[in-house]
């Protein structure tokens, strides 16, 4: 194995040789595109407090596919370009892409592996996302599967840094009610094992503490102090609380969002 | 207790670290491989032994031999893995070994498909491999319930000295559901009599064996198990029925398939139909005489399974074929919906009365 790298005005383009002794063949893998010569910026004011570039990050189980649908929906009802990534290298089903229908009828654009949903159980990522943040809209990148499943971020961080602090946001989801991260430092240090991999780092605590079609009101309540918590002891801005669309609740920072990830059986 | 969200797969593990097993020996396939990724990282501070083997068949040797010794062992896998501890389990049957086996199914024949399925039903109920024996088959349909199956596999397996399997399939093993757990084993089943944990010259050597160099003495072995099996038969069987009572139709499913069906029998109940759910939660010892009772007044019963139709065998026997069988499935990794078995209970019955 072996780096090269070649130097173009304004931009260093890094390869990687490897020589594959299973096949015989010298691959060439472009790590890095260098930094990004062009800055987008919005082309009209935001209806939503959300940036061009929302990167959603958590333990699997915390509602990330969600909350990231939701988002998405509400940014298309507001007559908004979106482009909804399913960043999931882990998870074989369940996952994003499962909402292709919905995203197609809203006009929503859905970027998922090719291999998303099919046997072919590898860690794949099959589309170009530095593209699809220079192009106009917004863009979700819901990251499946914990911190194994965001070491593929870390392959955009360089690229993605062209728009910090200004124009990305990456949010780290949290439910009180997930096995093993009830303790606001379990579940801590399972971000941090994610900004390790993924190279990047957090810009905000969204609460979304649920129990799935079990929650109520006073899952939501009970939970609050937990986000305030792990939020203090990040040191990072609490973005949302979540709670059901159906349940009448006034809760700060709350966003009332809708259960779309549901059991066969439920629909 | 506090409910807690898990996916499927963790709670599998969880449970049994909660159930007292102190070795868990796999290979990672999916849909399963949650399973085998939470005994890594919690095993070890359980005070438990997580081992990755080389193969599927050197994971359920190593439950072979970890059982020998008295303790809790199991192993997790998904069907082509499971085929490969065949040979195994058929050890653990003939030396008379507790232990848990976790299928958490996929779609095949042969490599197939990782999406679930329910294809194994005859592997497990009838052919857990070569030889007479029996294994404990259960068929949890919840995340809860596959909890509570966990701690009640162990102990029967303890119980009647046999091994003990979990047919799960892919969709119980990936979905999140609400669990309480229930608090961890702190007694366990006293092994001495049997278990090869050391005898320091004080007593006989207890040796754990499936070779058998005298015929007739095999012969007479089989015929002991064979005793056990039918107190199992009387004892152990158990199933879910829902809305039976005035049935006239009964649909017949099991794990997750069971929770499509009952959401097209809720449906079909709105609609006037008389729609009743069986449900074995064992799938041997299969609960004859609960579905007798199930369906007692019905006229006709329809199967559904993630398969070409295994199960609905059993069903057959059971009832005596009193009854007309029809079968609806999807296989290969498809799953049915529940609009798809409202159709079928509507085509068989012809709508409401």
């Amino acid at each position: 194995m072996q780096y090269a790298g070649i130097r173009v005005p304004g931009k260093v383009i890094v390869f990687l040789l490897h020589f594959c002794a299973g096949c015989g063949i010298m691959n060439l893998y472009v790590i890095s595109g260098g930094h990004m010569p062009f800055v987008h910026t919005l082309g009209k004011e935001s209806k939503t407090a959300m940036k061009k570039i929302t990167i959603i990050t958590g333990h699997y189980g915390s509602g990330k596919t969600n909350l990231a649908v939701n988002l998405a929906l509400s940014l298309a009802n507001a007559g908004e370009k979106v482009t909804v990534v399913d960043f999931d290298i882990v998870n074989p089903y369940f996952r994003t892409a499962d909402f292709a229908k919905l995203f197609a009828d809203r006009g929503i654009t859905l970027a998922a592996s090719m291999y998303a949903n099919t046997s072919l159980d590898i860690p794949a990522i099959s589309f170009d996302m530095e593209r699809m943040a220079y192009e106009p809209g917004y863009l979700i990148v819901d990251v499946g599967g914990d911190d194994a499943g965001a070491i593929g971020l870390g392959r955009y961080a360089e690229g993605f840094s062209a728009y910090v602090p200004d124009q990305l946001d990456m949010w780290y989801v949290v439910n009180r009610y997930r096995y093993l991260t009830e303790q606001p430092d379990e579940t801590l240090s399972l971000m941090r094992d994610i900004e390790a991999v993924s190279r990047m780092r957090h810009t905000g605590i969204v609460n979304n503490s649920n129990l799935g079609r079990e929650t109520t009101a006073q899952t939501i309540l009970r939970a609050l102090p937990y986000g305030e918590e792990v939020a203090a002891q990040a040191d990072l801005p609490l973005v949302y609380n979540t709670y059901p669309k159906d349940l009448t609740l006034e809760v700060p920072q709350g966003l009332a969002v809708e259960r779309y990830v549901r059991a066969v059986w439920e629909q | 207790m506090e409910k807690s969200l898990m996916k499927g797969n963790e709670a599998l593990a969880e449970a049994a670290i909660r159930a007292g097993c102190k070795c868990f020996f796999g290979y990672p396939i999916t849909p399963q491989t949650e399973l085998s990724a939470y005994m890594a990282k919690r095993m070890e501070k359980a005070g438990g032994v997580f081992l990755q083997a080389e193969s599927e068949i050197a994971a359920i040797n190593m439950v072979l031999g970890a059982a020998s010794t008295g303790v809790r062992a199991m192993t997790s896998s998904s069907s082509p893995g499971v085929s490969l501890k065949a040979e195994g389990i058929s050890y653990m049957a003939g030396s008379d070994l507790p232990g848990l086996i976790i299928n958490v199914q996929r779609g095949g024949p042969g490599l197939g498909s990782i999406q679930p399925a329910q294809s194994d039903y005859y592997q497990a109920t009838h052919a857990m491999g070569h030889g007479d024996f029996h294994i404990l088959v259960f068929a949890p349909c919840s995340v809860q319930e596959m909890v509570d199956t966990v701690m009640l596999a162990f102990d029967k397996a303890d119980q009647y000295r046999i091994p003990a399997m979990i047919l799960a399939d892919g969709l119980l093993g990936q979905m999140m559901e609400p669990v309480t757990f229930p608090e961890p084993r702190t007694t366990l089943p006293d092994k001495s009599d049997w278990a090869a944990c050391g005898h320091g010259n004080q007593r006989e050597h207890h040796i754990i064996n499936s070779l058998f160099l005298d015929a007739p003495l095999l012969e007479q072995k089989v015929q002991e198990r064979f005793q056990r099996y039918a107190i199992i038969e009387a004892n152990e069987t158990d199933a879910e029925l829902y809305q039976c009572e005035d049935a006239e139709i009964v649909v017949t499913a099991y794990g997750a398939s069971a929770r499509v069906a009952k959401s097209a029998v809720t449906a079909a109940r709105q609609k006037g139909i008389k729609a009743g759910l069986f449900r074995p939660k064992t799938l041997w010892p299969f609960p004859k005489k609960e579905l007798c009772e199930a369906t007692k007044h019905a006229s006709q019963i329809l199967d559904v399974e993630m398969s070409m139709g295994q199960m609905i065998d059993d069903v057959r026997l059971a009832t005596s074929c009193r009854l007309p069988v029809t079968f609806f499935g999807r296989t290969g990794g498809v799953i049915p919906t529940p609009a798809e078995v409202l159709t079928e209970i509507e085509k068989l019955t012809g709508g409401a009365a």
